[in-house]
């Protein structure tokens, strides 16, 4: 699984710039020896192979700048004239077959800006021939590896042109986005529900079952993903149920406070999070299997068969759950013990077995949830982190305690995020589900489905 | 495995300017969720504002750097308003969410193409801070004792640092031993019975969180001139999880708890980056466990270790009051 690439250097090379002020008092940021302005990069196939041969175009306001070829090890570069704003094409004609840029006019970067003394690195983004070009609407990364590229920042506009298609299309990713958030953030609430604990380390169970499942379908193992998934949602309902039982009820016996649990879970985490970045390494990759695939034109929408098939499954998936919650014997007891803790315990309801189980449930809801977001996306270290706060989000819009209001909110914190591209830039699209959040928590602090209780 | 180097490293890292930043801003922390008991979360947004403020005035604007610390000050003033009117009747852990989720949201949109002719957006800005190193007294050189020196520059700030940590603790204690003060501690233990004495409580934790914002803009102005350099990603949640850790390892709700866990926990982060450093560099931990690269994240999971095993076997911390901060009581 961890493939020693200079790329994995970089990214952790990245993620100690962040760490704020590092030992080194060097101003941040990239600088070459001789101080002029340039623009690189390195050229890579899928699997991360270096390509040669493969011609880079730098053009400015009034024409081409310059030209590179890259070299063995994939590398080309273009010193500039000055900062500014400049142009990058990638000539497709020079890749070699089986190789095409990730996003739609992905071999065109415009508006690439260069700060004085500022050699900049410029990605682009290589799949398989035959992949589903996406659009630029898929999920910057919150925090940035080395490969927060400008690409997904300025990469065209998606492919389909009118007003309306564009809204149907949004509407379809956005439910797309808020069934994936909703598969996870149902576990959430009902942990929520039952032992009155945020967990802020349920993002990490999403990124197990994402990386268990990544583990388990390529080599050596090599199993079908369906196969590896069904391994992830085991692995997530395991780490859930051994969380609860090793940490989560010796503390609830002992009496500890909510804040003093909220915050160890906190630092369970932080080091989960980093962990599985050890173990994986901070580069996003894809499935091997599902990832060339055509759009299915249904009107005016367009979909690829995997995409839909995750929204179908994570439909059913809630429906599953829903019919758990009201119609098994588990479900009920789970509502009941959400509804009044005391109560249910005194009717004769074994509360520690049914927080076992909802954390089981939780868990491997959470991994599921992941691997359908390492479909639609990719696997990257913190994915679960990001997909966390929009959790939280829509958890939090629907009522916390409330499962199916957990759904509803995250289909809208999905909806929301998708369709404010409409206006607004792509990196911003989290921000507005965010802000929601907050909004949502001022005005009515329950949420949609939520009961009144104290919030304050 | 080179000890010494290891030791004067961990010192270095203990006495920096990274421990007097952390320290400063954990002294705002200590205000906000040690005496008034507010789950501020967002910490790392006062910091990325106080940060933002002194580059953009200088770079953006041309303005002086005394005129960027105002603006920097202001601007958390500011957001602590903002930030605190709506939220601070919510309940601890809603508040968390809702500061976190703040935090976020302001470095999403300091990041943004929006506002990158202001702030430089995913790129940052850089090279404000040079009439701060100008006035620099120290001549060029390295000071210090063995194996623990400092250039002139970051001695500079060491020292600007650490008085102003010093002027915090003082201000802090003189604040805290003052009525105010106990009417603060008052809100955090029973916010009821404050009230039914005619506390005006939602006053006092709104002043709190200005007080403590304060700080933390202070501590990120510091932050972005010791590195010449703002970034957005760079003042991302694990700050503030740092801060907490910070807080709640030297003993929250006590003056000089902040200070002394910042310089612990800088001394325990240095040390175990320089051993596993040379640990992976020389063979003595495989590469097959951890090569060379992973060192960053192993210093995060560690904290997060950290973290989690404070709070459950100690959470007073080193020299907090286990009577006075209850946060292990439901």
């Amino acid at each position: 699984m961890r493939q020693r690439l200079a790329a994995a250097v970089l990214g952790v090379l990245a993620l100690l710039l962040m760490a704020p002020a590092a030992l080194a008092s060097t101003p941040g940021g990239v600088r070459t020896a001789d101080s002029a302005e340039a623009l690189k990069g390195t050229i890579r196939d899928p699997e991360g192979e270096p390509l040669e041969g493969v011609s880079i175009t730098v053009s400015g306001d009034g024409g081409e700048v310059g030209t590179a070829s890259t070299g063995g090890d994939g590398e080309w570069q273009v010193d500039l004239p000055g900062p500014g704003t400049y142009t990058v094409t990638l000539d497709t004609g020079t890749l070699p077959d089986g190789v095409q840029t990730r996003n739609v006019g992905g071999d065109v970067l415009t508006d690439v800006v260069v700060r004085p003394q500022q050699a900049r690195t410029v990605i682009f983004p290589l799949v398989p021939a035959g992949t589903a070009q996406e659009e630029s609407t898929s999920a910057p990364s919150a925090t940035s590896s080395a490969e927060a590229s400008p690409g997904d920042d300025t990469a065209a506009p998606p492919a389909d042109g009118g007003g309306t298609n564009r809204v149907l299309q949004l509407v379809v990713e956005g439910i797309k986005l808020g069934a994936i958030i909703a598969i996870t953030a149902v576990g959430l609430s009902l942990v929520f529900g039952t032992t009155r604990l945020i967990n802020f380390a349920h993002g990490e169970l999403v990124t197990l079952g994402a990386m268990v499942a990544f583990f388990f379908s390529t080599s050596p193992l090599t199993l079908p993903l369906v196969v590896a998934a069904v391994f992830a949602v085991g692995a997530g309902a395991l780490t859930g149920g051994t969380m609860e039982r090793v940490l989560w009820r010796p503390l609830r016996g002992r009496g500890a406070g909510l804040i003093q649990m909220f915050i160890i879970s906190i630092g369970v985490s932080l080091f989960l999070r980093h962990v599985l970045l050890v173990l994986f390494g901070s580069r996003r990759r894809q499935y091997s299997e599902y990832a060339v695939q055509e759009s299915l034109d249904l009107g005016p929408v367009s979909i690829t068969p995997r995409d839909l098939i995750v929204v179908v499954l994570s439909g059913l998936v809630i429906l599953g759950v829903a019919f758990m919650l009201q119609r098994t014997r588990i479900g009920k007891a789970m509502r009941a013990v959400a509804d009044n803790h005391d109560l249910a315990e005194s009717s004769g309801i074994d509360v520690n077995r049914v927080v076992l189980v909802v954390w089981l449930v939780g868990g491997g809801l959470a991994a599921l949830g992941g691997v359908f977001y390492g479909l639609t996306q990719a696997v990257y270290w913190d994915m679960g982190f990001n997909l966390l706060l929009l959790m939280f989000a829509g958890v939090i819009l629907g009522g916390l305690g409330s499962a199916y209001g957990a759904v509803i909110g995250s289909l809208v914190v999905g909806l929301i995020a998708q369709l404010s591209t409409l206006w607004f830039p792509t990196e911003l699209q989290y921000a507005w589900a965010l802000l929601v959040l907050i909004v949502v928590l001022l005005v009515r602090p329950q949420g949609i489905l939520g009961r009144v209780e104290r919030a304050g | 495995m080179d000890w010494l180097a290891i030791l004067g490293n961990s010192v270095r890292g203990m006495l920096g300017p990274e421990a007097a930043i952390y320290a400063l801003a954990a002294v705002g922390l200590n205000v906000q969720f040690g005496y008034a008991g507010l789950l501020n979360f967002g910490q790392v947004g006062f910091m990325l504002v106080g940060a933002y403020g002194v580059a953009v005035s200088v770079a953006t604007f041309g303005w002086s750097l005394w005129a960027g610390l105002l603006v920097g000050i202001l601007c958390a003033v500011v957001l602590a308003l903002i930030l605190g009117i709506p939220t601070l009747r919510l309940r601890g852990d809603y508040l968390a969410i809702a500061t976190i989720g703040a935090g976020e949201v302001l470095r999403y949109f300091y990041r943004s193409s929006y506002l990158e002719p202001l702030t430089g957006g995913v790129f940052g800005l850089r090279q404000f801070a040079n009439p701060f190193f100008d006035a620099n007294p120290f001549p060029p050189g390295r000071y210090g004792v063995g194996p623990v020196t400092f250039d002139a520059r970051s001695l500079w700030v060491m020292t600007v640092g650490w008085t102003m940590v010093l002027l915090a603790c003082v201000l802090v204690a003189l604040l805290i031993h003052s009525p105010w003060g106990r009417v603060l501690r008052s809100v955090r233990e029973d916010e009821l019975a404050a009230r039914s004495l005619g506390k005006n409580v939602y006053g006092f934790k709104i002043q709190a969180l200005v007080l403590g914002g304060v700080f933390g803009a202070l501590a990120g102005a510091l932050l972005a001139v010791n590195v010449q350099s703002v970034q957005p990603d760079s003042y991302n949640p694990v700050v503030t999880f740092y801060l907490y850790t910070i807080v709640i390892l030297g003993g929250a709700s006590r003056v000089m708890g902040p200070v002394l866990g910042s310089i612990v926990f800088w001394f325990l982060v240095t040390f175990l980056d320089s051993f596993l450093r040379q640990a992976t560099s020389s063979g003595l931990i495989p590469t097959s466990v951890l090569e060379p690269g992973d060192v960053g994240a192993v210093r995060f999971a560690f904290v997060g270790l950290a973290l989690i095993l404070l709070m459950v076997y100690r959470p007073a911390g080193m020299i907090g009051n286990a009577k006075e901060l209850r946060l292990d009581v439901r």
